[in-house]
């Protein structure tokens, strides 16, 4: 893989600014609610102006290549380096997390949630945006595996103090099962650097010699990793801290969890299992495959059977994390191409979809499906927000939402050389069914919601979409829209990443 | 050296290399002129004398340093019985700097509790000294006269508390179990020299040797040595001394028992493992393995059940004590030096962050007067310092980077991998299955500092005194360092080749 050393400082800045304004923050006084939050917002605007940069010196026409790569000396007796760079898969789920902290933080100014202490809230949202910048330009493991347990606590605490009724046990069972994850998952890290040689932990390095590792072996890594990632994207069967712990965290909290956390496990699968042992990818993709498409059905018949908004929204996310895991799992750059345009879009769309809910929270106090209604009549422009959302999420074409599940959908009629065909046609086919149903569950909750009359509850309060809204949803918003009538905006940039992420299955 | 030769030859008195010594003898010094000022000061000065018991203690941290800059080669004194290598040099810094933050916590604690405070300085410089001692004994006979001179310190330091039946409990539980363990090693100890005919390590390493007579004696011998080990740094099934030990001893006390003297236990059992039975690993290595496993699983176990904050502490340092032993698991194969890098990096950043937890704990039990877990509720809403620090601590104890604790995790796990047996993975996979098991109870102090209401509803404000705030800086910075730049911890693991000291 060519490495492109040029600006090296950029993701480093972009990356650990937030922890300059942690520090500054550490030194506000608690009681200052008002420079606590500028401070936030500044550095978010910051972290955001040097992704900005970043975009636009970024060599789009080299996106298959490592940029702005840079290499420092951080633990050299274990042969570890500070090694870091952005190609095109990395860099839309890297600005990904830029943006959608700084429309957090927004959206926080005035919706700091019970019991309240901003200082405290601001500060682990900005760790939590190193810990998910820095997971998505690592190129080394050891760096990666420390950006990646770097979020787990923030957003344990954030879950668990400013969280819902649950919030104790819901934050307890996120940590422990991503820590379960991520314990295997080191194990798996150092089983390949020793059958690597012992030579690096750099993530180029071990995609070049991993596939020399014999493969009953390479099976046994790819089962630790396996664990690791398959805990946080989350996948069947090991979803069930998902819809306990978004629909205990605060709006901001989904928010983040949706967007950009899921997507680090499947980034995982991308980045390292698969391109680093593409034996043992070969052998577990028809399970992935398999685990994938229960995920789908599983989470639409979940979403069925919720009558809690939140949790509705939260078993959606099993189901789209199934198309995504689908699309990787055919090992076809179609495939995988479809999953990381999968992510960004369900980053934007379920991120969305949490603030909507959250809203519906603030003004009707409930998030009981039955005791809403009529929200198009009392907060139009909140309803028809809504309305947009649900379209993207159940894969409207025109919308980003679409571009992710139907490609994924499609690219399991030819999966790569060595994978069973009839197996993955049958797999299409329960796809395609849990798109239907996926229509079914979110018209019914649009229905349920948002037509009819509004019921009980004193109206005068219901007010419709406020500045701070707006200014935090339209980029949402306006990207939903254009990434979905102007996909190529996003593929050509991940396409040349994907074809040389998967050379080891010849394209 | 034989007997009959020591006997035919006249006496000649052995060179010394005082440089080398330095720092057990400014601790000598230091000791006694604690006790000399104590005799001789009325109670309004007393407080002189944890000043004086700190500047000992940095005043033999001074000779280390200059040994570990002056050359790397290996200072052997008395004919190889007393052995100051860098392996030795780097556990002497880990006791002198404990034992220094031990002194910060302990010196408002005694102030406070109309203790002996004479006595208690005084003891606690002895037992440092025995473990300098241990550090580079090498020879049967000083390695057991080095763990009983920091043993016999300890034990009066559990049982301090003379008007509460806890601490006498915790005392006489700890002398009691302690000298059967010492029993224990000393009965392998004599099979040892039955069989060797030399009480110098390096000796019974050459005569225990696979190829040639091993048989019952000599497995018997590894095994009560080992045992004898056990017990100090309270590996399950030998650890049922630590919890009513920990909880009963005054809080500094336990600090001391469960970093520094479990830290000198396991110096001690490098040094045996290493030295005296290289080839006898196929009788060790399985019985670490099963202590090992055991020690961190019912460690867990057990703390997981605990509601009584130190009891916790306890469960959980035995938990700890399994994860270094899981690297000398496979200290005798291809391993061994990264196993012996893993056990230093494990022992030093195991004691910053434990150090570190002490620490808040005596500040908060200063308000609170309660040893409760519950009592620790909303630490966060009104002391938020305390309750990041603690979180800081607890995060690393649980091996989450970028704190401290995930790079001795890491270093463990490395061990084992290098080994690469299956046996080896078995235990890595136990590790790993572990250390999440271990966040159940380290989550639940988080979930209780930062999520429950604060008991009684009395949140005035904490008055931590400036020796525990120093305490606390010294170890959250360590804590933290060793983290995010694992590089510093680990050159202390790599300085020169530790095993190649062993090798003699």
């Amino acid at each position: 893989m060519q490495m492109i050393y040029d600006d090296n400082w950029v993701l480093s800045v972009g990356t650990f600014l937030p922890m300059l304004g942690v520090l500054v923050l550490l030194i506000t006084p608690k009681a200052n609610e008002a420079a606590i939050k500028l401070v936030a917002l500044i550095t978010s605007i910051a972290t955001v102006v040097v992704g900005a940069f970043t975009l636009f010196s970024f060599n789009f026409d080299k996106a298959g290549s490592m940029q702005f790569v840079a290499e420092a000396e951080w633990i050299p007796l274990i042969k570890s380096t500070y090694f870091i760079g952005v190609d095109g898969i990395s860099l839309p789920l890297y600005l990904l997390s830029m943006v959608i902290t700084l429309l957090v933080v927004i959206y926080s100014l005035d919706h700091v949630p019970s019991p309240g202490n901003p200082k405290a809230f601001f500060i682990l949202m900005l760790i939590l945006q190193t810990g998910m910048a820095g997971t998505f330009i690592a190129q080394d493991l050891i760096l990666f595996f420390v950006f990646f347990e770097l979020v787990l606590l923030p957003m344990f605490f954030m879950i668990g103090v400013w969280g819902g009724e649950q919030r104790q046990y819901a934050s307890l069972k996120f940590f422990l099962y991503t820590m379960f994850g991520s314990a295997l998952m080191l194990v798996a890290f150092l089983a390949i650097f020793f059958k690597t040689g012992a030579e690096s932990f750099s993530i180029p390095y071990l995609v070049e010699n991993g596939a020399g590792i014999a493969k009953n072996v390479q099976v046994w890594i790819f089962a630790g990793m396996f664990v690791g990632f398959a805990v946080k994207v989350p996948m069947f069967p090991f979803h069930t801290w998902l819809p306990d712990a978004h629909t205990q965290a605060p709006t901001q909290g989904s928010v983040i969890l949706a967007a950009v956390l899921l997507k680090l496990g499947t980034y995982g699968f991308v980045r390292i299992a698969i391109p680093m042992l593409p034996d043992a990818a070969l052998e577990w993709a028809p399970w992935i495959g398999g685990l994938a498409v229960i995920g789908i059905i599983y989470g639409a018949l979940g979403c069925l059977a919720q009558t809690d908004m939140k949790r509705l929204i939260a078993f959606s996310s099993v189901a789209h994390m199934g198309f995504v895991m689908l699309g990787i799992s055919t090992l076809t750059s179609f495939g995988v191409n479809a999953a990381v345009f999968g992510m960004v879009a369900h980053g934007l769309i379920t991120g969305m979809l949490f603030f909507i809910a959250g809203s519906v929270k603030e003004r009707y106090h409930t998030l009981e499906i039955n005791k809403l209604g009529g929200l198009l009549t009392q907060a139009p422009r909140l309803g028809w927000i809504l309305g947009l959302c649900t379209m993207a999420s159940l894969g409207l074409p025109g919308l980003a939402g679409f571009w992710g599940e139907f490609p994924a959908i499609l690219s399991a009629y030819n999966p790569a050389d060595g994978l069973n065909v009839t197996v993955y046609r049958v797999y299409m086919v329960i796809a395609a069914i849990g798109t239907v149903l996926a229509a079914g569950y979110l018209l019914w909750l649009y229905q349920r919601t948002a037509f009819g009359t509004p019921k009980g509850g004193d109206h005068e309060e219901i007010h419709d979409v406020t500045t701070r809204e707006w200014l935090a949803w339209v980029p949402m918003l306006v990207a939903i829209v254009v990434f979905g009538v102007v996909p190529n905006l996003l593929f050509s940039i991940i396409d040349p990443a994907v074809q040389e992420t998967l050379r080891a299955f010849g394209g | 050296m034989t007997f009959s030769a020591a006997y035919a030859a006249t006496y000649v008195a052995p060179t010394i290399d005082y440089h080398a010594l330095a720092p057990e003898i400014v601790l000598a010094i230091g000791l006694t002129v604690v006790l000399l000022v104590d005799l001789f000061t009325t109670e309004r000065n007393k407080w002189l004398l944890s000043v004086l018991t700190g500047f000992s203690l940095l005043g033999a941290v001074l000779p280390v340093l200059t040994l570990m800059l002056h050359d790397n080669s290996v200072r052997s004194l008395f004919d190889g019985r007393y052995v100051v290598d860098e392996f030795s040099l780097v556990m002497k810094g880990l006791f002198l700097l404990a034992g220094y933050v031990i002194v910060l916590l302990s010196s408002s604690h005694v102030e406070e509790g109309d203790y002996w405070r004479g006595e208690y300085w005084f003891l606690l410089l002895s037992s440092l000294l025995g473990m300098m001692m241990m550090a580079s004994a090498r020879d049967l006979v000083s390695v057991f006269v080095a763990l009983e001179f920091l043993s016999i310190p300890a034990y009066m330091l559990a049982a301090w508390r003379k008007r509460d039946v806890k601490s006498n409990e915790a005392g006489v539980k700890y002398f009691l179990l302690g000298v059967f363990a010492s029993a224990v090693m000393l009965y392998g100890m004599s099979l040892l020299y039955g069989v060797a005919n030399s009480t110098l390590l390096i000796d019974i390493g050459k005569s225990i040797d696979l190829d040639g007579s091993f048989g019952a004696v000599q497995a018997l011998a590894i095994v009560f040595v080992v045992v004898g080990f056990a017990f100090k740094v309270s590996a399950v099934p030998f650890h049922t001394w630590a919890p009513d030990t920990y909880e009963g001893a005054p809080t500094p006390v336990t600090a001391f028992l469960s970093v520094a003297s479990k830290a000198a236990g396991f110096t001690a059992l490098v040094v045996m493992v290493l030295t005296a039975f290289p080839e006898g690993r196929d009788v060790w290595q399985p019985f670490i393995w099963g202590l090992s496993a055991l020690t961190m699983t019912v460690g867990n176990v057990f703390a997981l059940r605990q509601t009584n904050f130190v009891r916790m502490i306890a469960y959980s340092s035995v938990s700890q004590g399994g994860f270094v032993l899981m690297p000398l698991a496979v200290a005798g194969g291809a391993a061994g030096e990264s196993a012996l890098r893993a056990v230093v990096v494990y022992l030093l950043v195991y004691a910053a962050t434990n150090l570190g937890m002490f620490a808040v704990i005596l500040a908060v039990s200063r308000k609170t007067r309660s040893g409760e877990i519950s009592s620790l509720g909303g630490l966060f809403s009104y002391a938020p310092a305390m309750g990041v620090l603690l979180t800081l601590f607890l995060a690393s104890l649980a091996g989450i980077p970028p704190l401290g604790g995930w790079i001795g995790k890491f270093s463990a796990f490395q061990a084992l991998l290098t080994d690469a047996t299956p046996w080896a993975y078995v235990l890595a996979i136990i590790g790993a299955v572990n250390s999440v098991i271990a966040f159940g109870y380290y989550g639940n102090i988080m979930r209780e500092v930062w999520m429950r209401p604060v008991p009684h509803g009395d949140t005035t404000p904490m008055i931590t005194p400036s020796s525990i705030q120093i305490a606390l800086g010294i170890t959250a910075v360590v804590t933290l360092l060793f983290g995010i730049l694992p590089g510093v911890v680990l050159r202390f693991g790599e300085m020169a080749e530790l095993l190649g000291a062993f090798g003699g």
